[in-house]
């Protein structure tokens, strides 16, 4: 039944499936087991990076292309129930036409940039989506009137999804069974989905042919397979969950703006998340956008607690000053290149 | 007009120019590979027998001159619709996909549909290698396994015509055995086989006819066994290199 769900795609490690195990748990149960603002709403971004680093592993791990792009899909996803929702009002209708116009624009631009740069050579995908994204960026940053510009926008979404939606009397096992409860498993769910499907999607005739493609292109040519054709439906499906993602962002935020999803910033950390966990995994999406949320939201306050336990001690305190959080980010990151060149799943998974 | 078709070659090149970069590597390629026979394309190395194969394939363009294939011009076509139509390519450094396991490996090689299960067992007669290590990495192969899984990917489907690039290169000899028992059953199924070869024993037992190729241009054409029997022959147009066969 387990390996139907995820298409025959076990973990392979044991070390793995317990990670996967624990990560499932924490965030199926995080409004239960870890209840308060800070902790659910990282718990969601979790799901919703999950689904963003898996979705650019279907195109880099398992397609071998490389993209700049990805945020600026994501921020598609984003806009697109963001603007359907100022302008239609708040609603489900609003989040499903935003969705699906988000989606949908997404995978095209996606195709046009694929079938005009993927056809010469990779590379120039990788370049020709540098320069789309940035547009993109600058675009959004110009149509104030339109996209609220630097500052973004804040919108409304169903009240069903909000925290003064209560779809039962008194609480869930301590917690408030308000809409945003239902909000966080909506994001939750979607997410689950999103990411079997992808396992589906890498594990189906197609994943395969892919990671042919990827590995020998003109062998893959060689044997009957398009590659073009192939690449271009990769980028367009991957296009396409990313922009889902970024539409679950927003509906979790009720806020878009270009830093929160278009940044080069996000494209940044999604390279790390997926060097991390380990690229054509997908499980290495699960692992890199845990750890690397966690660390982005809870490093800060493990340093405080270090800096605390040894403020007598020399230059410690200061090496381990809450503020420093990002150098030790980077030292994590270079540790965890440096001991897991393939990813914290490809090393768990070598034999 | 059974007969006009037999007669007619599987593969015909007219007059073929091939450049890589600033390189004329093919400077007038013609060649005829008869229905149903193993041609050899022999030659030193560097004179362009592997760029005839993939030029064949359409993996390197001819920039004058045609390739006929059943009669049919498919020097334009792209890679996949030459492979589709008919076309197996062992190409020489395997290119077989290493984090796919053998089993997926032939399952792509499959392109018209699901694996014809009699022809995958009879695979795994002439290879019974493949059968072993079927759930394997085909990454974690050994080299002489991997050139095996090459050809049979190729050979899963049945192809009018088989290019297939020194298969025996850097073998073990017990190796060299099974993959020359393989070319000689498939052209016994009525195959046509054009093979790039340098050991000169293999191209000996498997060869009917051969074409020799010197700078880019063929330099001799006939029947396999002229060229065996005649030492002269074999020492002009490829000098030292069959002498270390």
């Amino acid at each position: 039944m387990l390996k139907i769900l995820v298409s025959g795609d076990t973990p392979r490690s044991p070390i793995l499936l317990a990670l996967l195990i624990v990560i499932l748990i924490g965030l199926a149960c995080a409004p239960f087991l870890f209840p308060g603002v800070r902790s659910v709403d990282t718990a969601a971004r979790i799901c919703i990076f999950i689904v963003l680093v898996a979705s650019y592993d279907l195109l880099l791990g398992y397609g071998g292309i490389v993209s700049f792009a990805h945020t600026m899909f994501f921020g598609l996803g984003a806009y697109g129930v963001a603007l359907a929702s100022t302008h239609m009002g708040r609603g489900f209708d609003s989040l499903l036409v935003g969705t699906i116009a988000g989606a949908g624009l997404a995978a095209l631009l996606a195709f046009m940039i694929g079938l005009f740069s993927l056809r010469v050579r990779a590379i120039f995908f990788a370049m020709i989506t540098l320069a789309v994204a940035s547009a993109v960026a600058v675009l959004v940053s110009q149509l104030s009137s339109l996209t609220g510009g630097e500052d973004g926008l804040s919108f409304k979404i169903p009240r069903a999804l909000g925290p003064a939606f209560k779809f039962t009397d008194g609480e869930i096992l301590g917690v408030k069974a308000n809409g945003k409860l239902l909000k966080y498993y909506l994001v939750f769910l979607s997410c689950f989905a999103l990411f079997l499907f992808m396992l589906r999607v890498v594990n189906s005739p197609f994943g395969r042919v892919l990671q042919a493609i990827r590995e020998n292109d003109f062998r893959a040519e060689a044997i009957g397979y398009r590659v073009v054709h192939y690449r271009v439906a990769a980028t367009c499906l991957s296009a396409a969950i990313a922009a889902l993602a970024g539409a679950l962002y927003a509906v979790w935020l009720r806020y878009v703006g270009p830093d929160t999803t278009l940044s080069m910033e996000i494209m940044i950390d999604i390279l790390l998340m997926i060097v991390i966990g380990g690229m054509g995994t997908m499980y290495g999406a699960v692992i890199g956008a845990t750890l690397f949320v966690l660390a982005q939201n809870y490093l800060q306050n493990v340093l405080s607690l270090a800096g605390d336990n040894v403020s007598t001690w020399p230059l410690l305190p200061e090496l381990l000053n809450a503020d420093r959080w990002l150098l030790w980010l980077g030292v994590l990151f270079i540790l965890s290149v440096y001991f897991f060149p393939t990813g914290i799943v490809g090393r768990l998974r070598e034999k | 007009m059974s007969d006009t078709h037999s007669a007619t070659p599987i593969l015909k090149l007219e007059g073929v120019f091939t450049n890589i970069a600033q390189y004329h590597i093919l400077q007038g390629v013609d060649l005829s590979v008869p229905r149903g026979e193993v041609t050899m394309l022999l030659g030193r190395n560097g004179v362009g027998k592997t760029t005839t194969l993939r030029t064949i394939i359409g993996h390197w363009r001819a920039h004058k001159g045609r390739v006929l294939f059943d009669g049919e011009d498919i020097t334009k076509l792209p890679t996949p619709a030459i492979a589709r139509a008919g076309l197996g390519f062992v190409p020489e450094d395997m290119g077989i996909f290493g984090d796919l396991t053998v089993e997926e490996n032939m399952t792509l090689a499959a392109v018209s549909g699901p694996i014809d299960q009699a022809r995958l067992q009879w695979m795994f007669t002439v290879f019974p290698a493949l059968e072993t290590f079927w759930k394997k990495d085909a990454g974690t192969l050994s080299g002489g396994q991997k050139q095996m899984l090459s050809i049979a990917r190729a050979m899963i489907e049945e192809r009018a015509l088989y290019l297939i690039d020194e298969p025996t290169k850097g073998l073990a000899p017990a190796i060299i055995t099974t993959m020359a028992r393989a070319i000689k059953e498939l052209k016994d199924q009525g195959a046509s086989i054009l093979l790039v070869e340098q050991n000169f024993a293999v191209a000996k037992a498997l060869g009917d006819s051969a074409s020799v190729m010197d700078d880019g241009r063929m330099s001799w054409s006939g029947q396999m066994r002229d060229l065996t029997q005649n030492a002269d022959l074999q020492e002009r147009l490829m000098g030292l290199s069959i002498e270390a066969h």
